[in-house]
This record gives structure tokens, C-alpha cells and sequence, in this order.
């Protein structure tokens, strides 16, 4: 059975800005992490690894070259191998042609897959599109928001944790299927000394845009449906009065004078 | 085009059966396409060994004009045992009534469910033309392959220009799955629409949990989707004078074209229950509660208010409480008149979640937490000191 992780790169957001004279974002000098969601989605493929016999397990991602780090943390944490879709032709991609990227490669090199796992969201573009757009164009049926994942009738089908606004559903699913992760297994992802020396031994394919067989017209920018037509800073809210609070029994009354003001009591 | 390989093909009836316009016969054990297939894309997906496939070419510029009319989902919530439509499907509509009179054309609402259907009437009152209604015995609980088919179809028939989905959990699963099979643009969990001189949609979203904004518009492809962050946008009360019409769509719908089955349902908020996404008081705990039991205090607090409880991925994370009460970026978005952060240090992700709050209270010990950033009154001092006296306090005025 193979299970195949589709995991992002991306910065440490809380440093990015925009600079106020060229209006583009400053990444300079921050630090890159794979995506924390994602994240879950490996230690899940892992666990699964772990509970059932015969799982062959494979990292994609799409980014420039230094995504490499987010595929070495995957092979260090256990996966298998990895394929990094990097070149200038993907750049500028929105979520479609990301999604429609990922899945010509998974048609053309990896297509005897039986799960797809992804993070539900990445925590830059925060859009948690690309999961659904992939299985779409696969067409094969999704999950999100799973917190917990059995595979049952002899791994032919997933019994699925999944998380709804009002509690928890049980799904079930026959496979191929793509499944986002809200939660991970919390297995402890912490790799040994060895872990980290194997995983610099096993297969970290970089894939050009020339060796899929897409039209270079549906990749990046050019294949992307939206545009980004400007990028500005969000309007700052006036900060309002921050009182001392050592005193709870004088803190209590302002507080409720406060309210009393605002007309909620 | 929609081409179907003679050679998987089985002769199964099932896109038969699934085809919603009786645009696929199967004849001698080969499906055949008919003129009057309009593309949904329902076929493609039921078919159990993928012989059916759909070629889309880019649309011509002067067919994208062609596309007309604002429509958005109208997405219902179980409420005293029928299903009635959300809030944010009212400031849904009170933003695409915007849209539909400055680019002067139809408001449509679109709701699915079963029998249980209720409230429709008045989504006219908040500033629908037409309410389409799409009643089936498969639509009772939303499931993402059948209520894809449908708005699909929907989509196929209608030619809208801009479709709308509120950015709640079932939104984000659904929207992009349709964006995906008709081939359209679609921009996330976006906080302001407008149009410009083009005619175009253009969608802003944050990003890089808030810290950027991004206006986004899809010039190639029709309808414009967007999802639409709940609780962000206002609505008017509803003006029963409107006039509007209520239609019945004629939904065609498989069982073979739902491939996932719910075998069980844990529920951690009861129906009577509010939903923090719909509630005007929140009361919100993170870990600086420093302790379960503390939460007490936090209840009592919300019980003293009439309003509800919540809290930061962090007390989530430590089982505190149950992901539905999870207010930020991967929780839900809330918008309540008040919104107390008791020992929330108020992380980007957390922020974006409740800075639409009307009125923000926060109480923290760390004069340095950015929640003082965006709150009202800010309160630097121990919350499990201030709690008691508050509650007590605001038990005597009342």
C-alpha cells in the first residue's frame, strides 16, 4: 500500500511585512518550517506504517529549492522517499495550478497510490484549498478535518475521525481517497541520531517542469485562475486603555464601569 | 468535452443514473453522450472505473461576459429539528446585494437539504431576488460529493458570474472541490468584495495570518468563487416589504454518487446550545487560566453575562475543551458585541479569529501581550484574582 504526503514549506509568519516603499513582502532573513498541519499528516503516515505491515510512504512538495529542508525533516521523521517539484515554471502558482501540478505528477510517477494525506490548512496562505482542488482533479473522495484514521477491510477502505462544528463524525471511505489532517497522532516526532544520518541515504528526487507533461500555459502564473492584484498592510485598530490590575477589587469596578459605558450591563 | 474510454467503460448504468439532464445512455453496454450534456462534472466522479473524463478548454472573453447573476450558498444548521440557514448566509447576503446592485443584476440564494428545510422566506427579507430550493432525501446532512454535484449542476445551468460561500468548515470543503471540477478561479476566507471598473470581483483576504492583506481577482474563468469570512460583514434587519420568489429545483441525485458514508456522530455541542460563531457575548479562556478547574470561573463569568464560552488553540490542545468552542485561525471566526480574552496572550492566529469582536477585553498578566494590541480595555493583572470580585461585583449591579 502506498501512501503518499503532500507537505508545504513556509516561513515562520509572524516576521513577515511589507515594505512600505517597493510594497512587496521582506522574507529576508526568515526562518523556514515544514507547515505545522503538515506535519500531522506525516507523523500520521507514520503511524499508519506503524500499525499496518507493507506501507510505502512518499513526501511531494512544490516550492524553490530550499523546500528541500521541509522534505529532509519528512525523511528524517521516517517517510520513505521524496520528490521536490522545483523550477521557475511553477513559480507565481495559485491554489488551482499547485493542486493541478500535484496532480499530474501523482498521475504520471506515483499513480498506483491508495491515500493521500495533507495538512487542512498551510499557516501562510491559510486558504485550505489545495487539498480538495488535488482530490477533485483526481477524482477521488475526500475527508477533512480528520483527527484519527483506522484502515479496515483488509486496507481497502479508512475508518475516519473527522472533526464537524458541532463534534465528531465517523466516515468511512473506500480508497484511493485524500484525507487533511486536524490533528496529529502525536506519536513524538522527535528523530534519533541515526534516523537523521538514514535519512541523507534515501531518495530526494528534485522534478523539472520539462519532465511532467503539462503544457507550460497551466503551470505558475501563467497557469494560475486568480491574480494577486495588490498586497497591503491591514488597517491597525487604535489601541484602546490598558489599566493596571494589581488591585482586583478596583480593577472588578472599572472594569464594570467599562461595560456600563458600552451598554453591556 | 466529455469523452468516455470505450475500453474501462462497463456498461454499469451508474453515470446513467447519476446524469442529472439524461445526457448519458448506456447502450450496448457502452455509455453514450448525448448534445445536451452541460458539463457538470456529476458523471465523472460516480464512475467506478474512470472512464469518464471532461476537456475543458479556456472560455473566450466575450463568453465570460455572458455569465450573469450573483448567486451564494445558502448554508442551513439543524435548529429545533429542522434545518434553518446560517448567519453568515445573512451577511452573505447583505454583501452580495451590494454586488448585485452595483453590477445590476440577480440576487439568487441557493439552499440544499431534506424536508426539514426551514426559513426560507425570510432570506428574501435580507436581500434575495430568488430562493432556489433543492430538496432531496440525499441532501438531509451535507456530504461534500453530493452537494458538489448539485451546485455544479446548478452552476452549468445558471451561468453565474459570482458565487459565494460563507468560509465555515463545510464552505471551505465544498467551494473548492466545485472551483476545482468547473474549472474556476477561487480565493479563501475573504474579508471585503467589491467590484471595479472592469466588472470585476475583487476579493481581499488576509494573509500570513493577517499580518498582509491581498486583493485577488480571477479575470479568466466564470463564476468568480469566493469563500467569505463569517462574521466579518454586517447585515441590516430583514425588510419584509422585499419581494422575491421562491423556485424549486429539480434535484437529481444517486446514492452511487456519495462515496463517503458517516457510520457514527459524536456530538460535543448540543443543538439548544449557542454557537460561538453565532454568539454576542463570548467569554474566552487560554492558558494563562493556568488550570482546568480555573475554567469554572470563566463559566460562571459567561453565565453572569448571558453569554457563552470559548478559547485559544492552546487550552484546545490540552483537552481544556472541545475543538468546537476553538476560536482563531484554525478554529472559527466570531464576532461577538463583546469578547472578554481572559489569559490570552493573543498570538496573529488567535487575533484574526476575534478582531471583528465589536468590543474586546482582555486580561493578562504580561503588560507586553499583543491581545492589548487590538483590545478596548486591557486589564494587566491575575485574571483568577479579578474573576471572583468581577462576578461578584457584576452580580450585585444587576
Amino acid at each position: 500500500m502506498k501512501i503518499i504526503i503532500c507537505v508545504k514549506q513556509v516561513p515562520e509568519i509572524m516576521d513577515i511585512t511589507i515594505n512600505p516603499e517597493t510594497g512587496t513582502l521582506m522574507r529576508e532573513g526568515v526562518d523556514s518550517i515544514l507547515n505545522p498541519f503538515c506535519e500531522y499528516a506525516v507523523e500520521m503516515g507514520l503511524d499508519l506504517k506503524r500499525r499496518y505491515s507493507d506501507i510505502e510512504t512518499v513526501a511531494i512538495s512544490m516550492g524553490p529549492l530550499q523546500a528541500k529542508s521541509a522534505l529532509m525533516r519528512c525523511l528524517e521523521m521516517g517517510i520513505g522517499r521524496a520528490i521536490l517539484l522545483a523550477d521557475m515554471k511553477f513559480a507565481g502558482s495559485d491554489t488551482w495550478a499547485t493542486a493541478f501540478t500535484l496532480a499530474e505528477t501523482i498521475r504520471t510517477m506515483e499513480n498506483d497510490f491508495d491515500l493521500i494525506l495533507v495538512g487542512k490548512q498551510a499557516i501562510d496562505g491559510d486558504t485550505a484549498q489545495v487539498g480538495p482542488e488535488l482530490s477533485e482533479i483526481l477524482n477521488i473522495p475526500q475527508i477533512m478535518y480528520a483527527v484519527g484514521i483506522d484502515l479496515i477491510d483488509n486496507n481497502k477502505k479508512v475508518r475516519v475521525k473527522k472533526e464537524i462544528e458541532a463534534g465528531n463524525e465517523i466516515v468511512e471511505v473506500k480508497l484511493p481517497a485524500l484525507i487533511s489532517l486536524s490533528k496529529g497522532p502525536m506519536i513524538g516526532s522527535v528523530s534519533s541520531f541515526q534516523e537523521i544520518l538514514d535519512a541523507r541515504k534515501k531518495e530526494l528526487r528534485v522534478v523539472r517542469a520539462s519532465e511532467l507533461t503539462i503544457d507550460e500555459n497551466e503551470l505558475g502564473l501563467k497557469g494560475s485562475f486568480t491574480q494577486v492584484v495588490k498586497i497591503f498592510p491591514p488597517q491597525v485598530k487604535k489601541t484602546g486603555m490598558v489599566i493596571d490590575g494589581s488591585e482586583p477589587q478596583g480593577a472588578a469596578k472599572k472594569l464594570i464601569e467599562f461595560l456600563k459605558q458600552r451598554k453591556v450591563v | 468535452m466529455l469523452t468516455i474510454n470505450f475500453e474501462k467503460c462497463t456498461g454499469c448504468k451508474i453515470c446513467e443514473k447519476v446524469c442529472p439532464f439524461g445526457a448519458i445512455v448506456v447502450i450496448d453496454a457502452i455509455a453514450q453522450v448525448q448534445d445536451n450534456c452541460t458539463l457538470c462534472g456529476a458523471c465523472v466522479n460516480s464512475c467506478p472505473v474512470d472512464a469518464l473524463s471532461i476537456e475543458r478548454k479556456p472560455v473566450p472573453k466575450e463568453e465570460l461576459d455572458t455569465f450573469s447573476g450573483i448567486f451564494i450558498w445558502g448554508e442551513c444548521e439543524e435548529r429545533d429539528k429542522g434545518t434553518t440557514p446560517k448567519k453568515v448566509v445573512r451577511e452573505l447576503l447583505a454583501q452580495g446585494r451590494k454586488l448585485a446592485d452595483s453590477l445590476d443584476q440577480a440576487l439568487t440564494v441557493v439552499v440544499l437539504g431534506d424536508d426539514k428545510m426551514q426559513g426560507l422566506e425570510a432570506l428574501i427579507t435580507y436581500g434575495a431576488d430568488r430562493v432556489m430550493r433543492c430538496q432531496h432525501k440525499l441532501l438531509g446532512r451535507f456530504t461534500t460529493d453530493s452537494f458538489t454535484n448539485v451546485i455544479a449542476v446548478i452552476i452549468s445551468i445558471e451561468k453565474p458570474s459570482i458565487f459565494l460561500f460563507g468560509a465555515t468548515p463545510h464552505g471551505r470543503e465544498l467551494a473548492p472541490r466545485v472551483a476545482a471540477r468547473l474549472h474556476c478561479g477561487l480565493t479563501a476566507d475573504c474579508t471585503g468584495l467589491e467590484i471595479n471598473e472592469k466588472g470585476e470581483l475583487v476579493q481581499t483576504r488576509p494573509a500570513f495570518g493577517g499580518n498582509i492583506m491581498a486583493s485577488i481577482v480571477s479575470p479568466y474563468t466564470r463564476p468568480q468563487m469566493a469563500t467569505v469570512r463569517p462574521n466579518v460583514f454586517s447585515f441590516e434587519d430583514p425588510d419584509s416589504s422585499r419581494k422575491g420568489e421562491i423556485v424549486n429545483f429539480n434535484v437529481v441525485l444517486s446514492p452511487a454518487a456519495i462515496k463517503t458514508k458517516v457510520v457514527a456522530i459524536e456530538r460535543l455541542r448540543d443543538e439548544k446550545e449557542v454557537s460561538i460563531e453565532d454568539a454576542g457575548i463570548i467569554v474566552s479562556a487560554g492558558r494563562g487560566c493556568q488550570k482546568k478547574e480555573n475554567l469554572k470561573l470563566i463559566q460562571e463569568l459567561a453565565d453572569t453575562l448571558g453569554g457563552v464560552t470559548a478559547g485559544s488553540r492552546a487550552i484546545v490542545e490540552l483537552d481544556w475543551i472541545p475543538h468546537t468552542k476553538q476560536v482563531g485561525q484554525s478554529g472559527l471566526t466570531v464576532g461577538p458585541q463583546l469578547y472578554m480574552a481572559v489569559g490570552i496572550s493573543g498570538a496573529i492566529q488567535h487575533l484574526v479569529g476575534m478582531n471583528s469582536a465589536k468590543t474586546i477585553i482582555a486580561i493578562n498578566k504580561d503588560p507586553d501581550a499583543p491581545i492589548f494590541k487590538v483590545a478596548d480595555l486591557g486589564i494587566v493583572g491575575n485574571a483568577m484574582e479579578i474573576l471572583p470580585v468581577l462576578i461578584r461585583e457584576l452580580k450585585r449591579v444587576k
